[in-house]
């Protein structure tokens, strides 16, 4: 079977792209799994979310993707994301003191994003939040 | 005449040192140059896939989106002028905000009022001095701007244009600029930016573009496909789009600033070593005077002891 072509961009830079068997990733719909020969389509990722990319070889990569839209071609899986990290790179330290300093039920939209952003890395590095 | 010569000595140092600032300032620029443009560069991925995801989403749905229409009784239009923060970059910001006074000319010649606003210090002190108003100045990243910046540029604007969809139009009655709306907030029908063009090393022009209401630009090569695909959209395609077409003004605004910035460095390096160049000139000629002085001042001395011992021997007297 033919393989998913994806590639992550964001916007400062091409962060990733290869070939894939699956793509997972939330949409402000809900779940959403992608395979090869999906149907096009276009949808906004939900904030503080993961996506799940299934490598050719096996491997599973984990991103923390923020603001990001998701588009299905049939030439393969785009991902917009305002901000993407790899689950490696991420200092979940950092995120969960990030978490600690915010409120995701804050007033202040900034703050609500931030603690989105937080939430986002530490489902993306496996933990639990 | 030995007094000259110190003079000259001095004049000569002072220029030197002058060129080795100007020398660094321009190896600095010149490599901000090539880093800028790699940032222009890997910015372009994201910029093609939203504007293609875009055209994909207005042409697949018939949607209607103020950000895509234009305003009846346009009245109120914003600006947005790109210059730097520091100078010593030639006529970059000259230049830049040259075309937001030509593009504010023609803003009044359609009736229209411009509302300024500005990024970079040198912008800022332009208009400040000209005791015009500023709707919103931003300052401090005119060399390397982040994503970030641009995201704060476009929400003021985004917010102004928003807050002015409902704005009484009282130009028709009194030939006067809006009356604020039931917001409560005088906001703007359409957005321009100026910003200045990076075409190669040694031009860069200033371009004035609007940005809101926006035309979509269609990528080009689409055609052999045929007709884009059909789409299915998660959520709808009008929710889709208010969440999009702020992302993208946002793209487009980062492109500017990073393309401005690509600009910016360029005229500096430009100006730099024009500067080194001329330092290079007067040194030249300075020592040109110098050694003409120190050879004056030799014959001089030569001229005044050969005149003294004539003056002697003349006396008769023997040494």
């Amino acid at each position: 079977m033919a393989n998913l072509h994806v590639e992550l961009v964001s916007v400062e830079r091409m962060i990733w792209a290869g070939e894939a068997t699956l793509v997972l990733a939330r949409t402000t719909e809900g779940e959403l799994g992608v395979m090869p020969g999906h149907i096009p389509l276009l949808g906004q990722l939900a904030d503080g979310g993961v996506v799940r990319i299934d490598e050719e070889g096996g491997e599973q990569l984990m991103v923390a993707v923020h603001g990001g839209f998701l588009s299905v071609t049939e030439k393969g899986v785009s991902i917009l994301a305002e901000l993407a990290e790899f689950a490696d790179e991420i200092d979940v330290e950092r995120a969960r003191r990030a978490l600690d300093n915010s409120d995701l039920a804050s007033e202040d939209p900034e703050e609500r994003q931030a603690a989105l952003r937080a939430t986002s890395r530490l489902r993306a590095a496996g933990q639990s939040v | 005449m030995a007094a000259q010569l110190r003079v000259l000595r001095r004049r000569i140092r002072s220029v030197q040192s002058t060129k080795k600032i100007t020398k660094a300032m321009e190896l600095i620029a010149a490599s901000r140059i090539s880093k800028a443009q790699a940032r222009v560069e890997a910015s372009k991925p994201y910029a093609e896939e939203i504007t293609r995801v875009l055209s994909a989403l207005a042409s697949s749905a018939s949607v209607d989106h103020p950000m895509l229409s234009e305003r009846e009784n346009p009245d109120r239009a914003g600006v947005l002028v790109v210059t730097s923060d520091r100078g010593l970059a030639g006529g970059y910001s000259v230049n830049a905000l040259r075309t937001a006074e030509e593009l504010m000319q023609l803003i009044r010649s359609e009736g229209k009022e411009p509302v300024l606003y500005v990024i970079g210090r040198k912008g800022v002190a332009y208009y400040r001095f000209r005791n015009r108003e500023l709707a919103g100045s931003w300052t401090g990243f005119s060399e390397q701007p982040r994503y970030e910046d641009a995201r704060e540029v476009s929400q003021t604007l985004i917010k102004a244009f928003a807050a002015g969809k409902d704005d009484i139009s009282e130009v028709a009655t009194q030939g006067l600029g809006d009356e604020a709306g039931d917001d409560g907030v005088v906001g703007v029908d359409e957005l321009h930016i100026v910003y200045t063009e990076f075409r190669s090393m040694i031009t860069q022009v200033p371009v004035a573009n609007r940005i809101v209401p926006l035309v979509v630009e269609e990528s080009e090569e689409e055609a052999p496909d045929g007709p884009l695909p059909q789409y299915e959209f998660e959520p709808e395609a009008e929710t889709l789009l208010d969440a999009l077409l702020p992302k993208y003004i946002t793209t487009r605004l980062y492109a500017a600033l990073l393309e401005s910035a690509a600009s910016e460095s360029a005229a500096r390096r430009r100006a730099m070593k024009a500067a080194t160049d001329n330092a290079d000139e007067i040194a030249k000629t300075l020592v040109r005077q110098a050694n003409q002085a120190r050879q004056a001042e030799i014959t001089q001395e030569i001229s005044e002891i050969v005149g003294g011992a004539d003056a002697l021997s003349a006396a008769g007297s023997d040494i």
